[in-house]
C-alpha cells in the first residue's frame, strides 16, 4: 500500500505527485491532505481516471484511499 | 460539507456573475475594458500609498479590498480559514514582484486581458497568446519536480495581519486621509486612477467576488495550467463562463469596440505584450496561483499567497518608479530589459528549486 503525503503542499503539487502514481501498478493507493482543495482536485483526478476513492478523517486530515 | 461552488456547475455560474460584475464597474466609472484587474488596480493602490508618483495611477481600489475581505469572511463561515506559511517566502515575494512587472509590461493581469478581450481588444490575444506560453514552461518545470516545499500551519493572530492591512487600507479611502499637502494618500485627478466606481458599488462587488472565488477555487492561471498539465477543464469552463458572459454585457452596454489601435489603456506592442504576459503566466505558475486566487488564498490565511500579493504591491511601485511599466504609447524604456530580467529568475527558480517527492 503506497502513502502520498501531500500535507503543507498547495495546488497542483498534490495532484501531481498522485497523478504520478496513479500510472505506476498499486493495490491501493493512500494520499493525505490537510484541506478541502486538495481533496476535491484529487477526487476530481480519481474520477477522471475512473477509479474509486474513499474518505478517511485522520486527525484533522484527510485521507484519500484510491483503488484501481 | 457539501461545496456547491466547487462543482461544475457551481465555478460556471461564479464565472458567470463575475463576468457580469466586471463590466458593470466599468460602466459604474471604473476605467475601460478595467472592470476588475488585480494587477492595475495593486498598481493603483501602490501609487495611491506613495509607493510610486505616476500620477494618472492612484487610487485605493476597494474590489482588491473586498477580494480578501471576502475570501477572510466566507471562509471562516465556511471553516477553511487556516493560517499557514513558511514556503519559500523570499522567493514567492519576488515572484510577485515579477509578476507585477510583466502584466505591466503588457497592462494587465490574466482578468483584464479577459476583459480587453471580451471589450474587443485584439492586442489581449498576444496577452492571452503570451501567458499559455508562460503557463506551458511553468508546467514543465511542475512535471520536473518543481516545488517551493510544503507550508506550515501558523498561529490563528498572523492569518489576521493581511486582512486587517486592507481594512486599514479601506479606512484611509473612505475618510480620504492625508499625511501630507497632496498626499499621501494620493487621489488621481486625471487618467485611470480617477476613474472608479462609487466606493460602495466597488466594495460590495470586490467582496461578492472574493466571497464566490474562495468557494469555487476560481483561477485564471490554474484554468490553463489544468489543460495544459493534467487535461482537466474544470476551472477553465468558469473562465469560459467569465469571458462569455463579460462579452454579452458589453454587447448590451455597448462597451465592445473591436480593433488593435487606440485601445483603451493597451498599446500595439505585439512582441512585448506577448512576452510581458508570458513573463506573468510563468511567475503565476511557480507561485501556484493567478493574481486574484493569491489574494482569495490571502483571506483565507495563506501567507505564502500574501507575500506574493505583496510583491506584486512593491513590484509596481518599482516598475512606474523605474520606467519598466508600459503607457498606452508603448513599452517603456526599461520594460523590456526587466522582462527579460524576469524570465530570467523565474527560470532559475523554476530549474533551482526541486524537491526529491516522498511516498
Amino acid at each position: 500500500m503506497k502513502r502520498i503525503d501531500a500535507r503543507g503542499l498547495s495546488c497542483p503539487q498534490p495532484v501531481v505527485l498522485t497523478q504520478k502514481e496513479l500510472k505506476e501498478e498499486f493495490n491501493v493507493l493512500d494520499v493525505i491532505v490537510d484541506n478541502d482543495v486538495s481533496k476535491e482536485n484529487i477526487l476530481r483526478l480519481v474520477k477522471k481516471n475512473r477509479m474509486t476513492a474513499e474518505l478517511r478523517e485522520e486527525g484533522d486530515d484527510i485521507v484519500i484511499i484510491i483503488e484501481k | 460539507m457539501l461545496n456547491f461552488f466547487a462543482s461544475r456547475t457551481g465555478i460556471i455560474v461564479v464565472g458567470a456573475v463575475i463576468g457580469i460584475l466586471a463590466p458593470l464597474l466599468q460602466y459604474m466609472g471604473n476605467p475601460p475594458n478595467m472592470g476588475i484587474c488585480v494587477a492595475c488596480m495593486e498598481r493603483d493602490i501602490a501609487g495611491a500609498i506613495g509607493l510610486h508618483r505616476a500620477d494618472v495611477v492612484q487610487y485605493i481600489r476597494p474590489e482588491i479590498i473586498g477580494f480578501v475581505l471576502g475570501s477572510f469572511f466566507i471562509s471562516l463561515i465556511a471553516r477553511e480559514q487556516k493560517p499557514r506559511g513558511g514556503s519559500s517566502p523570499m522567493i514567492r515575494f519576488s515572484l510577485g514582484i515579477f509578476a507585477m512587472i510583466g502584466a505591466l509590461v503588457f497592462l494587465g493581469c490574466p482578468w483584464r486581458a479577459l476583459l480587453r478581450l471580451a471589450g474587443g481588444d485584439g492586442n489581449a490575444i498576444l496577452g492571452l497568446a503570451g501567458l499559455s506560453a508562460g503557463i506551458i514552461i511553468g508546467v514543465l518545470f511542475l512535471k520536473g519536480g518543481y516545488s517551493l516545499g510544503r507550508s506550515y500551519s501558523q498561529k490563528p493572530a498572523s492569518a489576521w495581519v493581511f486582512p486587517v492591512f486592507m481594512a486599514g487600507l479601506f479606512l484611509l479611502l473612505l475618510f480620504r486621509v492625508q499625511f501630507f499637502e497632496g498626499g499621501p494618500v494620493f487621489f488621481s485627478q486625471k487618467g485611470p486612477g480617477s476613474m472608479h466606481a462609487p466606493i460602495f458599488i466597488s466594495i460590495s462587488a470586490g467582496l461578492i467576488v472574493g466571497a464566490l472565488a474562495q468557494r469555487s477555487r476560481f483561477c485564471t492561471m490554474g484554468a490553463i495550467r489544468d489543460v495544459v498539465l493534467i487535461r482537466d477543464f474544470h476551472l477553465i469552463s468558469g473562465v469560459g463562463a467569465f469571458l462569455a458572459a463579460a462579452f454579452a454585457v458589453n454587447m448590451i452596454l455597448g462597451q465592445f469596440h473591436p480593433g488593435f489601435e487606440n485601445q483603451p489603456i493597451a498599446h500595439t506592442d505585439h512582441v512585448w505584450n506577448f512576452l510581458g504576459m508570458t513573463l506573468a503566466g510563468l511567475a503565476f505558475v511557480l507561485a501556484g496561483g493567478c493574481p486574484g486566487r493569491q489574494l482569495f488564498l490571502a483571506g483565507e490565511g495563506d501567507m505564502d499567497a500574501g507575500i506574493f500579493a505583496i510583491g506584486m504591491i512593491v513590484g509596481a511601485g518599482l516598475a512606474h518608479n523605474f520606467a519598466i511599466a508600459s503607457s498606452p504609447k508603448g513599452v517603456a524604456a526599461f520594460g523590456p530589459a526587466a522582462v527579460i530580467m524576469g524570465l530570467v529568475f523565474c527560470l532559475v527558480v523554476g530549474f533551482t528549486m526541486r524537491e526529491t517527492m516522498s511516498a
